[in-house]
């Protein structure tokens, strides 16, 4: 890895650590009901409410169509997650220290696989929300209606348009991959610039050494 | 014989004047029913749907006894808060929180005479902290908390009668004052009438009100008795003095109508409160037993406290020289009016023919100089032309009040020619008039007492109303009209209809108050003793006689809803916490049977209604104000059996906090 590499490396990892502070995800609720809206914040530790007491208005809402009630202790994703962050967080930190070019390859593809992971997690969470409903208790039954939240748009859910969308956590996290995936070109670009100039340098050299020899001429290269 | 004939000639006069000056309106308006608005005036008085209005104003309820608030330019009424009068629509004043606010030395008053609004000021401007009123009947002050929109404090005033000089504040919100109108013998005793000028006198209270929950008269100052009518401290160069205005100086104490308007002048008691302070504190006042009702509002429980103080400091100006200077003014004056400068005081004489401007620079002068012209009771009386600094000629009949735009220019009302004069501070001339339908009382500018007036609008307070509305039968709308005092024309813009009669009123821009309105009482800060921050909290106790019932309130349901083992001979208690959290999700409680009213209870507040059950039978119990889709369900059952019965004392919980509580 080149040394910039090496450093934009470290750099995505302390923007990656960013993303413990701010919400990953947003889901505003607006109703007729409700103009100022509702909202709901993803950590990656915890969901809150945007507003001081949101999260028990949606839940007290959300009783008259039989949804379980959002305790953020009751998600066990969100135990694990900040685990994942941070061991990519430490595993950006190792490779950056590490320096070796196949490590910050095998960590972004860890970092995709997790962030793929992480959102097909937050589908399935918001599909059980929405559709797994407590149909015996529930006040409002409209047959066939569901009311999972869209992973990224907008969706009318009775009275409520739902707006989900990535929040600064997963900007944060999209500009640290991107960061990494760069390195990895950089360090990539070098090391193909330093095995042709290598090449370009043996044969010069041999043209030279044919002629006299050059001690200007030093081998240069990435690992 | 010959008063007759003297009272016979003064009615037909003032007959005569009365017509003139209508003929003369019609005349100089050219129009029959007054339909005086000119260009545009419904789009400037328009509020789109989804728009706000300008300016809160705040309207005395007169005998209501509250405070009305309304929206200007638009006129609209939002909101009434409940100051000194019961409230069946939210429960004031009837249950158990609230009603202790209405205590006094004379027992539960659940009503009064609500005149003047008086907004808290820092540095002489409006700052919209509070708004205090004075009740007139049974002398009281009270505070209203503007972030809550809500009577939190009230204060009786001993040794007075007719709290009607009352509210008006200094420039920092130190003190308000309070004044009596009607002079009565102090203290208080079996005294014959006729014995008026012996033994009557007039108190000016100052209280010290900067302290919320802490309000307590600072000192009394024991005056003539004549009748204090109203008010307002000095400002800028003028800061530390007060002045009030007299009528009666003739001590009529019957057919004051005609006995206490014979006097050429009467006067303004200018009161150096600095000077009191400094003579209180050097012990120059007396300590007087009396008995006076303290009642404020405990944040924490939602509950108020009632308490009866004892003594309050009474100062004789005769042992304070130079406390009190009296400054002869025409004709039973009425508003005492303070410019935005702090150096004119303008006196409005109700039988005056012309307005009479004092300057407070030459009454201190006249101070310096002692241009006395006698005393009363050891108060120097100053000399008349020693301290006025002109008069506003012919300004129309029957001057009651005035306020300022800040441009320099004043705004008279005038109650028998029904009409606000405008007139420039200085020169003393009569820039423009406007017809008023019809009698205006007090008017209102936003700030126009204070150091900074918002001088945009002016509201007309109207004391009779006639045909400017549908009639409805003998007892007719009482009425305000909004006119714009923008340009060197006032116009007309708007009626609007009032609540109670309006006295006075005040104003402020929406954005001093709109932003700091609390939305919710936080339940986890609720120290109320009968709260339930979660449905399964809820339970049924007996302790004797008396039964309590703690109850959540939260869409859509109570928790418990069916409530069983009550006996009649009991009383009880239901304590109903609004558990939610939310803007505007306000719930209600009312019970079959009650003899008091129900409960309306804000987010996040605990209140308790006391009922007592005559007969065994089931009773319902529901939710008052529509909160929900399922509101219709929001209701319950109390079971009451003949006493001695042995049903067990029961309440239920709703399914789903049974559900909640197995964990499911």
């Amino acid at each position: 890895m080149t040394r910039i590499a090496r450093v934009l490396t470290a750099v995505a990892a302390l923007i990656m650590a960013g993303a413990f502070a701010v919400p990953l995800w947003q889901i505003r609720l607006l109703a007729p009901q409700y103009p100022e809206g509702l909202g709901l914040l993803i950590h990656v530790n915890t969901v809150r409410g945007a507003g001081h007491n949101d999260l028990a208005s949606i839940n007290s809402l959300n009783h008259y169509i039989g949804m379980k009630a959002i305790d953020p202790a009751a998600i066990p994703v969100l135990h694990i997650m900040p685990w994942v962050l941070g061991a990519l967080v430490v595993g950006a930190l190792a490779v950056a220290l590490a320096g070796r070019r196949k490590l910050l390859a095998a960590w972004l593809g860890a970092y995709a696989v997790a962030a793929a992971l992480g959102l097909m997690e937050f589908w399935k969470w918001e599909r059980d929300y929405g559709r797994n409903l407590d149909m015996e208790n529930a006040i409002i039954k409209v047959p066939g209606m569901t009311y999972e939240p869209p992973l990224i748009g907008a969706k009318q859910l009775l009275n409520f348009t739902a707006i989900s969308l990535p929040a600064l956590g997963t900007i944060l996290l999209g500009v640290a991959f991107l960061i990494g995936a760069y390195a990895l070109f950089h360090s990539v670009r070098a090391a193909r610039a330093a095995r042709m100039e290598e090449g370009t340098a043996s044969s010069a050299a041999n043209d030279a050494a044919s002629q006299a020899t050059s001690p200007r001429l030093q081998p240069a290269g990435g690992h | 014989m010959s008063s007759d004939i003297t009272r016979k000639l003064v009615l037909g006069a003032g007959a005569a004047l009365a017509v003139s000056a209508t003929l003369y309106a019609c005349v100089a308006t050219g129009s029959k029913g007054g339909n005086l608005v000119t260009g545009d005036a419904a789009s400037a008085v328009y509020v789109p749907p989804g728009s706000y209005d300008e300016y809160y104003a705040f309207l005395s309820g007169g005998y209501s006894g509250q405070i009305s608030v309304y929206t200007l330019p638009s006129g609209r009424l939002i909101k009434q808060i409940a100051v000194f009068s019961q409230f069946p629509e939210t429960g004031y004043g009837y249950d158990e929180n609230t009603k202790d606010m209405l205590r006094t030395s004379y027992g539960f008053v659940p009503w009064d005479d609500s005149h003047h609004p008086e907004l808290s000021q820092t540095d002489g401007v409006p700052d919209g902290r509070w708004i205090f009123i004075n009740g007139n009947n049974t002398p009281r002050v009270a505070r209203v908390d503007l972030s809550l929109f809500e009577t939190t404090e009230i204060l009786e005033l001993p040794n007075a009668a007719g709290g009607h000089a009352s509210p008006f504040t200094t420039p920092d919100t130190k003190y308000i004052v309070s004044a009596t109108r009607f002079s009565v013998p102090v203290p208080n005793t079996d005294v014959a009438i006729d014995t008026y000028k012996k033994n009557f006198k007039g108190v000016l209270s100052f209280i010290s009100a900067d302290q919320p929950g802490k309000m307590d008269i600072a000192f009394q100052i024991l005056m003539p008795g004549y009748n204090y009518d109203l008010a307002h401290a000095g400002k800028g160069p003028s800061d530390g003095w007060f002045f009030f205005t007299t009528y009666n100086t003739e001590q009529a104490y019957e057919k004051l109508e005609l006995n206490a308007s014979k006097n050429d002048k009467d006067v303004i008691a200018a009161v150096d409160y600095h000077r009191a302070e400094a003579c209180v504190k050097d012990g120059k006042a007396r300590s007087m037993p009396v008995k006076y009702a303290h009642n404020f509002k405990d944040e924490a429980t939602h509950i108020a406290k009632s308490e009866l103080k004892t003594s309050v400091k009474v100062l004789d100006p005769r042992d304070c020289e130079g406390v009190v200077y009296l400054l002869p003014t025409p004709k039973s004056p009425h508003g005492v009016d303070i410019d935005p400068s702090g150096e004119y005081i303008v006196a409005s004489g109700k039988l005056a023919t012309v307005i009479p401007v004092h300057s407070f620079s030459k009454m201190k002068k006249a101070i310096a100089d002692k241009a006395y012209d006698g005393d009363v009771d050891g108060i120097p009386i100053l000399q008349y032309t020693a301290t006025i600094a002109g008069e506003v000629q012919k300004p129309g009949l029957g001057p009651l009040h005035t306020e300022f735009d800040g441009k320099g220019n004043a705004y008279t009302s005038m109650f028998i020619s029904s009409e606000i004069v405008k007139w420039k501070l200085g020169t003393w001339e009569v820039l423009d008039r406007i017809p008023i339908y019809y009698s205006v009382g007090h008017l209102m500018i936003p700030g126009g007492d204070s150091k900074q007036p918002w001088g945009k609008y002016l509201v007309s307070l109207n004391k009779i109303t006639k045909d400017r509305y549908l009639p409805t039968g003998p007892e007719l709308a009482q009425s305000a009209q909004l006119i714009d005092i923008s340009g060197d024309k006032m116009k007309m813009l708007l009626d609007f209809p009032t609540i109670g009669e309006p006295h006075y009123a005040q104003a402020l821009p929406a954005e001093v108050l709109k932003d700091k309105q609390v939305k919710y009482y936080q339940l986890s800060e609720n120290r109320n003793p009968g709260v339930v921050k979660a449905e399964s909290e809820g339970g049924i106790t007996r302790s004797g006689k008396r039964v309590d019932v703690k109850m959540a309130a939260i869409r859509s349901h109570f928790a418990p809803d069916n409530l069983e083992g009550v006996q009649v001979g009991d009383t009880v208690y239901f304590h109903v916490t609004n558990i939610e959290q939310d803007w505007d999700i306000v719930h209600g409680f009312a019970v079959l049977g009650a003899n008091n009213a129900e409960l309306i209870l804000a987010p996040g507040a605990t209140r308790t209604l006391k009922w007592i059950p005559q007969a065994p039978g089931v009773y319902p119990f529901y939710c008052t104000d529509f909160c929900s889709a399922l509101h219709q369900e929001m209701q319950g059952y109390v079971r009451v059996s003949p006493a001695g019965s042995n049903v067990p004392l029961t309440a239920n919980i709703s399914k789903k906090t049974l559900a909640q509580m197995n964990g499911k």
